[in-house]
């Protein structure tokens, strides 16, 4: 690899990559010293959206497919991560584990129904399942229907690190979190994430050129699915909680909001817009209902103002992408 | 000779909820030529186009690729079988890079790439025979340059090198003047000459003139029907040919 047409490629390439280290370093340094300033709850419950939000522009932002029930994968992980921690007595590294599981298997059945379909149909079957799932956690003996799952134990991590304290809590989901936006970070800069890339782009030509499509985004959807499980394990165990709220399709619109706020098909688009969207929900609550219509307002100037939301704007403001 | 057909069609039908869009079309396609499909407006070459390529799936008849019956094949599949397409309107992936684009071709000789943990710097041993292909389409001023912010004209060549990545041993290219003015046709016509070096490609136009120089064997179409086959010479002076284009004045 000696080639001139390598030493050609490779100023390029570190240049893209460099300042996106220089960007992740800072978010990191945010989230280590935050904790002295803001309150550490409504931190983790930020990271448990950020992480979510990440996960939903895994697929909105680098294949091209709007999900609309992606509540049922943060849900269902909250349901069965809070029961496994309470009921089956899992310690929390177990039970966190089981529902992302439970949400990985549900993201391939909910996938390899809806990848059949693209656009509006895609939206529309997601939204659909997710609507199955959200009656099913209404009626199922085990989900405690509109109370929830309730006092569920936070317990000690890997025999060690008791969750009861908040610091220790606060560092455990920042290390969930930081694993999850690694982890889709590599999968947007894989072999794999340029054949999604491809594929967003332009679906019939990488038909064309010999990929099976469907395949891909089945893989990227259940990725996704996961990912979206794993925040909502872990905001059941945080919260010691799971309920309706998670499973809702508000909560499905509300993660397009976050991640379009933030930048869609960005890095770090989705953690700012969520970090937004919760601050706003935390620091305006004092203004009751008038929240969603201070929320619809700021969506609308958002998508007419600035388009690519507010680290997508950054990005071009910078000329390197976030 | 049989064994000197690439691609063969025969008694090619399709039909749209009762529209005859193709009918019982013959097409054989003979190993190292360039064949050109050519026809007026809604003569079904598109159609034609597609049913070739897997886009479309015939209602009646028959194709082979190498004596493989593929009428029942999927898109994906015959593209690794070595039988290639382009598309009408330019198919580039318009927000990636002009190497970008090459090597998402090039990247298909890994197989399935289902390696989401792995960093795409393994792609950079591509780079290489990329620049290659990118070079030999006359894009090397445009190597890290946006697919979307091209020219037209430019568009196309990617699209070329890109197809061309896949070292196909056919190539079927739909169009791949249409819009363009005279420089770029020079160009592109130049271009699709040097690639057909070894390899068979069959192109779709609607322009007579534009294949003249280009094409071995010409195919007219009409209606959905073959009218006449054969060499540029005979083929322009075909009456019924030139009637087609004229327009059915007196017909």
């Amino acid at each position: 690899m000696t080639t001139a047409a390598y030493q050609i490629d490779a100023p390029a390439k570190t240049t893209t990559l460099t300042h996106q280290y220089v960007a992740f370093g800072i978010m990191t340094a945010f989230f280590v010293v935050a904790p002295i300033f803001i309150y550490p709850v409504f931190l983790m419950q930020a990271l448990c959206f950020a992480l979510f939000a990440c996960a939903f522009n895994l697929l909105i932002g680098y294949v091209g497919l709007l999900s609309f029930g992606h509540a049922m994968f943060l849900g269902t992980a909250g349901y069965i991560s809070a029961h496994a921690a309470k009921v089956w007595g899992f310690p929390p590294e177990l039970a966190i584990l089981t529902g992302t599981a439970a949400s990985a298997l549900l993201g391939v059945l909910a996938g390899a129904l809806a990848i059949r379909r693209q656009g509006i149909y895609f939206a529309m079957i997601t939204l659909a399942l997710a609507q199955m799932i959200y009656f099913f956690a209404l009626q199922a003996p085990f989900t405690g229907g509109e109370d929830g799952i309730q006092a569920v134990p936070r317990g000690i991590m890997f025999g060690f690190l008791d969750l009861s304290n908040q610091m220790t809590l606060y560092w455990v989901v920042l290390a969930i979190f930081l694993f999850g936006f690694l982890l889709i970070y590599r999968i947007v800069h894989s072999p794999f994430g340029q054949v999604l890339k491809a594929i967003r782009e332009n679906e019939q030509r990488a038909t064309s050129l010999g990929y099976k499509t469907d395949h891909y985004k089945l893989i990227a959807f259940v990725l996704s699915a996961a990912l979206s499980g794993l925040a909502g394990a872990t905001k059941a165990i945080v919260f010691q909680l799971a309920s309706l709220t998670d499973v809702h399709w508000t909560m499905s619109g509300e993660v397009v909001l976050m991640t379009l706020l933030g930048g869609l098909g960005t890095i770090f688009g989705p953690v700012a817009g969520a970090f937004i969207i919760i601050a706003m929900q935390n620091y305006l609550a004092q203004f009751g209902q008038w929240v969603t219509i201070i929320q619809g307002l700021i969506f609308v100037v958002c998508v007419l103002a600035f388009r690519r939301g507010v680290i997508g704007e950054l990005g071009r403001y910078l000329k390197k992408p976030l | 000779m049989a064994g000197d057909v690439i691609l063969e069609a025969k008694g090619l039908t399709k039909e749209f909820r009762g529209f005859v869009a193709v009918k019982d079309v013959d097409l054989q396609v003979r190993r190292g030529t360039i064949h050109a499909l050519i026809g007026p407006n809604g003569a079904g070459k598109t159609t034609c186009f597609n049913l070739l390529t897997k886009f479309l799936t015939p209602t009646r008849g028959r194709i082979t690729f190498n004596g493989h019956d593929i009428t029942h094949a999927k898109p994906a599949d015959i593209a690794r079988m070595g039988l290639v397409r382009s598309f009408q309107i330019s198919a580039v992936f318009p927000h990636l890079t002009v190497l970008e684009n090459v090597r998402i071709a090039l990247q298909r000789k890994r197989g399935a790439s289902f390696d989401f943990w792995r960093s795409e710097r393994v792609l950079d041993s591509f780079n290489e025979r990329a620049i290659e292909l990118i070079d030999a389409v006359g894009l090397s001023d445009y190597v890290h340059a946006v697919a979307v912010e091209l020219p037209y004209g430019r568009k196309r060549a990617l699209e070329i090198a890109t197809t061309l990545a896949l070292d196909p041993e056919m190539m079927l290219l739909d169009e791949p003047m249409a819009g363009m003015g005279h420089e770029d046709i020079d160009r592109i016509a130049a271009l699709i000459k040097k690639v057909s070096v070894n390899r068979t490609v069959l192109m779709v136009e609607h322009n007579l003139s534009v294949v003249a120089n280009l094409s071995d064997t010409i195919t007219v179409l009409t209606r959905g029907q073959v009218l006449a086959e054969g060499d540029y010479a005979s083929i322009s002076k075909n009456p019924e040919v030139q009637q087609a284009y004229m327009g059915s004045g007196d017909a």
